[in-house]
């Protein structure tokens, strides 16, 4: 038996948001990965997002493929309604979910296992299709359940555990959902949650098919030396190009700053990116020269990290399907059943 | 003209005949032989076209046969053609073969043929067809095309059809382009003043106005299924191109854009995802349902494959998913345009672990209507996958069937969904809890209550609550309950048909979907031979009580399918727990339609070797 329940005990004073939620409305059940796992930072700031957002927690579906990263849905967001589905599939049964209901928002958790490989087919043609949803690939470049085999994301010369070399070449899903068509693209990386948190919360405010892809260390099969995906490899190696914060529409904005180092995007629900610049060459709103970017940096053996790309004005699948704004499952029988009259007129042509 | 006419005395048939024709695929052969075949219903004689298509698009061989019957027999005939119309020159020797003798050849006889690849008993008719379209007109495409026109136009002749009426026809194909019309009249003319100048017309087969249509309507199973999702209320289809499922889902496609679109905001009331495989296809189905939206895909034997870990999600996820498979010949690629029942096991038991699955066997394009309706209700009742299990012989060929009905008071079932009100009230939410004994438990949309209701679905084992759990009880309990909610769903799935004999018989016969037809004209002709069977037409799995009574009550049964491992019989077998020995197998799997002639001689050999003492004989 795995299921552990949080103890309900509250601090009387923890802070609530607009919805009168605390931070605990937004936690799940306690997490039964390793002591130190990224993905456990990473539901954190999931949970933090969701707090800061003012999100109901029941408005938000989240779904999830087959993995350590597939298990973490279980310990965030107790009051949403959760899918574990099967390895490598989690966006085609987004995809539907999506369709089914266009009220809801679609928060999808993989691996690096589940997207990159088994799954990379249906990574690939959900950023295609415009889905509205957040996609966080968790990526540690190992298989943890099945105890310490390279994945797919794993870097061509990065040692296992037992100090076997990796031959192949490595998938980078962020090149990917940028080349295809992905409407908000980041990196980031389990260890620094002031990027990641923001991130996040940009992420599920995008209206649009939002991918993050977040490097988040194995604690047990891949953070030793010579592992491309350890704390301190990644912390060596991380080049962020920014910081961002997500306001509101309420909130007014009073601070100011040097010119070319904050870029305000206004995106279409109202709300701001306030985008603090690391590296002043780097311009968030062009797909083609963050692919390139990113293939120059990588070639120099560095991790790009923040926002790589974003369309504040992005089109998603129901407006590409052109359908109605009551969401599928609310449709009764007025709405969908033509009636007999149509079926007799119906059979009259087929005579 | 009739080359051997002194020689051979040809058929003499009224209302009762095949004609086949033989033509190249891409030549726009199609549309002049549904206006053949369509102009004999309206005369009001039943006939059954078929297509039959090897797997290419172009320039290939391709078939259209149509069989002629005031009697009203829709299965295929089988035994021959009684007259060929011969438009390929690559199937020449294999379509003369193929007919009966006295039967006919029409063809086209402007490059003279020597007479060797011709037959001394039968009737030879050649009209000059390219002579005559290369006079009419210039282009090239219009010489082919009209070509199809003007040999329907001597048929028109030689068969002595109802010209009106495939005038008529002609317009409501037509309608508002006035030009094509006339055009299209003027080539028919100009076959059929050529035949009836030059040719002794009519020939022996004839066709005579009837009345034993009736109010039937014409159309193919996959559209009268898309007409069922449509009238079932599914909003979403998620699919991936597969011959012969594919023009469902285009005809759902087609049924949304005149039904489904809001006429104030011009807004679709669908969406139809064309997918990137079978996989992903049935993951949106299961993602949709989940969240309470109707959902489908349409597949065949191949996709079946692909699907198999999904589709054991949603059994022990228990998410509704309705799966359109209409058969072909498999294994594998196997004959990918020809017509088998064949996938019968693989969905009834699909994926790993202890499964079992709803299927529903319609026969005709009426059955595909009415239970593709009743699918949705169904899966969501159930809370589980449903096979509809059409096949190409059902889904690729026009059909006569009774007029589709819609009782405007029906209402969706939409199963146990347990709604914010009622969740608000206390009411007690347990995603797996059997609360009313019928092993089907509640769920809830998700985002329905802000505090109660979410729970966690999974394809792991859990307890009751949806809670992670590997403690063998909750997992036996959970396995068992699933078993009782599917003995529950026989009382749900459509019961079986069961019709006696005209005299007592000790003997029954099991069959089930697109056999229906051939099994109805077999009927008759075994009683003739003075064979007479108790027939019981199985509707869908889980078998209703009645089946193991029918099979009780007889002292030897055949089980009649198109496969060859006898998998319906493999399936009373094993889930009713029958005496093998009582089944006898009645097997045709060689991709075309199975034929009254087939079963009648297969079951007249088989009661031979049974001795089965005739009832009538043991009764003083």
């Amino acid at each position: 038996m795995t299921f552990i329940p949080k103890p309900k005990l509250h601090h009387p004073e923890l802070p609530k948001n607009a919805l009168g939620y605390t931070r605990r409305d937004y936690e799940g059940a306690v997490s039964t990965l390793c002591a130190g796992c990224g993905h456990d930072s990473i539901s954190a700031a999931i949970v933090r997002a969701c707090f800061n957002l003012e999100l109901p927690p029941h408005r938000i579906a989240k779904l999830s493929g087959i993995g350590c990263s597939s298990k973490t849905p279980t310990y965030f967001l107790g009051a949403s309604h959760g899918f574990n589905s099967v390895h490598g599939r989690m966006p085609s049964v987004l995809t539907g979910a999506n369709l089914a209901n266009r009220d809801l928002i679609y928060l999808g958790v993989s691996g690096d296992g589940d997207s990159a490989s088994i799954g990379i087919g249906q990574f690939a043609h959900i950023m295609r299709r415009g889905v509205n949803m957040t996609y966080i690939v968790e990526n540690n470049g190992v298989y943890g359940l099945t105890k310490g085999q390279f994945s797919a994301t794993s870097d061509r010369g990065a040692k296992s555990r037992r100090g076997v070399e990796n031959k192949d070449e490595a998938i980078d899903l962020v090149g990917m959902a940028l080349q295809l068509g992905a409407t908000f693209v980041a990196r980031s990386f389990s260890g620094d949650k002031d990027q990641l948190i923001p991130l996040i919360e940009a992420a599920l405010k995008h209206q649009g098919a939002a991918f993050i892809d977040c490097i988040s260390p194995c604690v047990a099969f891949n953070n030793h030396e010579g592992s491309h995906t350890s704390f301190d490899y990644v912390r060596e190696h991380n080049l962020a190009v920014n910081y961002l914060d997500v306001i509101s529409g309420r909130e007014e904005i009073t601070v100011e700053y040097a010119a070319g180092t904050v870029e305000m995007v206004k995106q279409h629900d109202g709300s701001i990116l306030r985008l603090r610049k690391l590296a002043n060459d780097y311009d968030v709103h062009d797909r083609i020269a963050a692919m390139t970017y990113l293939q120059e940096r990588g070639a120099a053996g560095e991790i790009v990290t923040g926002l790589l790309y974003v369309d504040p004005e992005p089109m998603d699948l129901h407006h590409h399907m052109n359908t109605v704004s009551t969401p599928f499952n609310e449709l009764d029988e007025a709405a969908l059943c033509p009636g007999p009259a149509a079926l007799d007129k119906l059979n009259a042509s087929l005579r | 003209m009739l080359q051997s006419a002194e020689r051979v005395k040809g058929l003499q048939r009224v209302n009762d005949f095949v004609v086949k024709f033989a033509n190249v695929n891409g030549s726009g052969s199609a549309s002049a032989n549904t206006l053949f075949a369509k102009s004999i219903l309206r005369m009001g004689v039943p006939i059954t076209p078929r297509n039959i298509f090897p797997s290419n698009i172009q320039g290939l061989p391709t078939w259209y046969e149509v069989r002629v019957s005031e009697a009203g027999h829709l299965g295929a005939r089988g035994g021959g053609v009684d007259l060929m119309v011969a438009m390929n020159p690559q199937t020449w020797t294999q379509d003369v073969a193929s007919i009966v003798p006295g039967g006919y050849l029409f063809y086209d006889n402007t490059k003279p043929m020597p007479p060797s690849r011709f037959r001394e008993d039968i009737v030879v008719i050649g009209v000059p067809l390219t002579e005559i379209t290369n006079k009419a007109y210039t282009e090239s495409r219009q010489r082919q095309l009209f070509k199809n026109i003007v040999y329907l136009g001597a048929l028109s002749a030689l068969l002595e059809m109802d010209v009106p009426e495939i005038e008529k026809l002609l317009a409501e194909q037509f309608r508002g382009r006035d030009k094509l019309v006339a055009a299209n009249v003027q080539a028919l003319h100009m076959g059929r003043d050529w035949a009836l100048a030059n040719l002794e017309c009519p020939i022996g087969l004839t066709l005579r106005r009837a009345n034993t249509v009736g109010d039937r309507i014409f159309i193919e199973g996959n559209a009268a299924a898309a007409l069922g999702a449509v009238y079932g209320g599914a909003t979403v289809c998620a699919w991936y191109p597969i011959t012969p499922s594919s023009s469902l889902a285009e005809a759902f496609t087609r049924y949304c854009g005149r039904y489904r679109v809001d006429p104030e905001t011009k807004k679709n009331k669908f969406a139809i995802v064309q997918a990137e495989d079978e996989l992903a296809s049935i993951g949106m189905v299961i993602g949709a349902a989940w969240n309470g939206a109707r959902a489908f895909t349409a597949t065949s034997g191949p996709g079946i494959s692909l699907m198999q870990e999904f589709v054991g999600l949603a059994y022990f996820a228990e998410i509704p998913a309705v799966i359109f498979d209409v058969q072909r010949a498999g294994p594998s690629t196997g004959m990918p345009t020809r017509t088998q029942q064949t996938d019968i096991l693989s969905c009834a038991y699909a994926s790993h672990g202890d499964t079992k699955h709803v299927l529903l066997f319609p026969e005709d394009p009426y059955e595909c209507f009415e239970f593709a309706a009743l699918s949705f209700d169904l899966a969501d009742r159930l809370q589980t996958p449903i096979f509809m299990l059409l096949d190409l012989e059902i889904g690729m060929n026009d059909r006569l069937c009774k007029p589709l009905t819609w009782d405007d008071s029906r209402m969706m079932d939409r199963g146990k969904v347990m709604t914010e009100e009622e969740l608000q009230a206390g009411k007690d939410f347990g995603r797996y809890l059997d609360v009313d004994g019928d092993g089907i438990p509640y769920r809830t949309y998700p985002g329905t209550h802000p505090t109660r209701g979410a729970f966690f679905t999974r394809g792991t084992s859990k307890d009751r609550r949806a809670r992670y759990s590997e403690e063998g009880p909750d997992y036996e309990e959970n396995m068992l309950r699933l078993l009782k909610k599917f003995d529950t769903a026989k009382q749900l799935v459509p019961r079986p048909i069961a019709r006696s004999a005209k005299e007592p018989t000790r003997l029954g016969a099991i069959y089930f979907g697109s056999t229906s037809p051939a099994m109805d004209e077999a009927e008759d002709i075994l009683a003739e031979r003075g064979i007479h069977l108790d027939l019981m037409r199985v509707r869908g799995f889980p078998f209703h009580q009645d089946v193991k009574s029918f099979i009780g009550e007889h002292d030897q049964v055949f089980v009649v399918e198109q496969n060859r491992d006898g998998q319906l019989r493999t399936l009373l077998v094993n889930e009713l727990e029958i005496d093998p020995a009582k089944l006898t197998r009645v097997l045709h799997f060689d991709g075309t339609p199975i034929t009254a002639r087939f079963i009648s001689d297969a079951i007249a050999d088989k009661v031979g070797e049974l001795k089965v003492v005739p009832f009538r004989k043991a009764v003083p």
